[in-house]
């Protein structure tokens, strides 16, 4: 660079950065320590003892309805989400690789549903499920068919309609993540597996797959995380049930203890959880490769 | 990309693509269309009727024009939200650009580069509201920051507009949207040949007139995804108005929000077809200044 030695312009920007890193953090650590609030304690300084008080309530359930619940759907919601994520993308990262008509639309498509406003995406699911229902309502009473009659209320439904807002939004990331993934990708290890004779799809799970699976870990993580934390496009999307999310955005009107900072610290720990464990897997992946030499086409992994 | 077939049919990207093509059409493109058909049907306090009538849109700017001069309820909502996405754009890009810049041209060693940069990204990974929320202890009544304040003598009595305020809306915007914005510039800084900017030295300039003349008009795609992100974000934005703002500050996501909760889909659908025509304007207005086709 410029200079070797660290100039005032390092130094400057360094403490820059440092305070930009303390404005990401600090709020978050203030959270976390007041979630240990002494039962007396309040929603600010000063910490009022220590202790465990408010996680204990949390867990109890009390005060906070069925936030249990909403806790265990986003959970499943999220795996669903992480797994189908990986696996469209990885499906549409290989389609991109080569020319197909639409393939320029598709792209369009999707860098679009990752900046249409996410209340107008909402809207949009909560009105194409409504329009459905009605039509559906509509053909039992015409065609006469009881089961509809008496027991359709409606499609809308975290697994149904929530599943797809949330994949709307995790499904882009997950493309441009693949896009990334397959420019960097030699295609010499794919030749070299048809010629010696392995069909496309001993080619794909015994080469590619080992080859791209530690940036997978990346796509899963952000089809998870992206999800658990969704609230923006699920609002309209999700029927008559909440994600936790949206019952956390719900509790900031209402609670007006530490126990919704617990409940923070709680859904932050486990965001922080599963980004460690990504990160940890990727890492053993690699030194497992830097050790053995790339075990692609050894058909392990 | 220049790769070989990974099947040997021709049809394989066919198929390949299909699950995200089926994904996008079911939740993104007839929802947009259920939208802009639901925008002009009628409603009453009872009832969401089919029909081809403008009454939505002419309600959503009603009496916007016949009183020119003094604005409308909906155009301060539109000024106010415009408002806020030209400060927090503003902001963002200042410390998105520098917070990059040195980490792409003052951190020598790639892994304390990626770890640097991985402590950026981290909070994009966990929930917004959470994020919201721990700002209350900081900025309340009786937050931090008016001890601090006060302990300093700088205020004689408690401010009460830290929080719940414009202020901690904007606040909140730039801390959990930055994000969006740095990353696109780090990943334009990161591609720039180390070269250009020795050779801008070699041939005299100073640090100014390199980063003028050399990194600034490199990283342009990069700033231009950033600032769509963040413009686009902040222009839909209702959780982040609406948790920081405790509920009393309008944008265009909160009124179509609250027109939803009291089940006037075709009005809500007109706001959000308003809305959504707005921000394609601005995103196409910003592709004609800079190509970014390059960047992806």
């Amino acid at each position: 660079m410029h200079s070797e030695k660290r100039g005032p312009a390092f130094w400057f920007l360094a403490g820059f950065f440092g305070l930009y890193v303390l404005f990401l953090y600090g709020p978050m650590i203030t959270i976390v320590v007041l979630s240990f609030q002494g039962p007396q304690g309040g929603l600010t300084f000063p910490m009022n003892g220590v202790s465990l008080f408010w996680f204990e309530k949390l867990f109890a359930g009390v005060g906070v309805v069925d936030i249990w619940t909403a806790f265990g759907r986003s959970f499943r919601l999220g795996l669903i989400v992480c797994i189908l994520t990986v696996v469209i993308s990885v499906m549409a990262g290989l389609a991109f690789r080569r020319k197909f008509r639409g393939a320029g639309l598709l792209f369009y498509v999707a860098i679009a549903s990752l900046i249409v406003p996410s209340i107008v995406v909402s809207l949009g699911i909560g009105l194409e499920f409504r329009i459905l229902d009605d039509v559906i309502k509509s053909l039992g009473n015409a065609l006469g068919i009881e089961a509809i009659q008496r027991g359709y209320t409606t499609g809308m439904g975290i697994f149904t309609s929530g599943l797809g807002a949330h994949l709307t939004w995790t499904l882009p990331f997950g493309l441009l993540i693949m896009f990334a993934i397959f420019n960097r990708f030699n295609p010499s290890y794919e030749e070299a597996a048809r010629d010696l004779g392995a069909t496309p799809w001993q080619t794909f799970r015994h080469v590619v797959l080992p080859i791209i699976a530690p940036s997978l870990i990346g796509v899963g993580l952000f089809g998870f995380t992206l999800s658990w934390d969704e609230l923006a496009r699920s609002s309209q999307a999700m029927g008559a049930q909440n994600t936790l999310p949206m019952s956390l955005q719900g509790l900031t009107t209402t609670v007006t203890t530490p126990e919704i900072y617990a409940l923070g610290t709680l859904t932050t720990a486990i965001s922080f959880s599963v980004i460690a464990i990504c990160f940890a897997a990727a890492i053993l992946v690699q030194k497992r490769r830097a050790r053995r030499g790339s075990d692609a086409g050894k058909g392990v992994v | 990309m220049a790769a070989p077939a990974l099947t040997t049919s021709k049809y394989a990207p066919y198929w390949q693509a299909a699950p995200i093509a089926l994904i996008f059409a079911a939740f993104f493109l007839i929802p947009l269309a259920a939208t802009v058909v639901v925008s002009f049907w009628e409603y009453t306090e009872y009832s969401i009727e089919p029909a081809f009538v403008s009454q939505n849109y002419l309600d959503v700017f009603d009496g916007c024009f016949a009183d020119l001069p003094n604005l409308c309820v909906t155009f301060k909502t539109y000024l106010s939200t415009l408002k806020f996405c030209l400060i927090v754009w503003a902001i963002t890009l200042v410390v998105g650009f520098t917070t990059s810049y040195f980490l792409a041209f003052h951190i020598k060693s790639l892994t304390v580069q990626m770890a640097l940069f991985m402590v950026c990204t981290i909070p994009f990974w966990t929930s917004n509201v959470i994020r919201m929320i721990s700002w209350i202890p900081l900025l309340g009544r009786n937050g931090l920051l008016n001890d601090f304040l006060l302990s300093t003598g700088l205020v004689t009595e408690r401010q009460d507009w830290f929080l719940y305020s414009d202020f901690s809306v904007g606040l909140a915007f730039v801390h959990l949207f930055t994000p969006f914005m740095a990353v696109p510039i780090f990943n334009s800084m990161m591609r720039i040949d180390k070269a250009l900017v020795e050779a801008a030295y070699d041939g005299g300039a100073s640090t100014w007139q390199t980063l003028w003349n050399v990194i600034i008009p490199l990283c342009k795609p990069g700033i231009a995804i950033g600032s769509i992100f963040v413009i686009t974000i902040v222009m839909g934005d209702y959780i982040t108005i609406g948790v920081m703002g405790g509920q009393q500050i309008a944008s265009i996501g909160k009124v179509i929000q609250v027109q939803m909760n009291y089940l006037q889909f075709p009005i809500a659908a007109a706001n959000a077809v308003v809305l959504l025509i707005l921000v394609l304007m601005i995103i196409f207005a910003m592709t004609k200044l800079v190509d970014i086709r390059k960047e992806l």
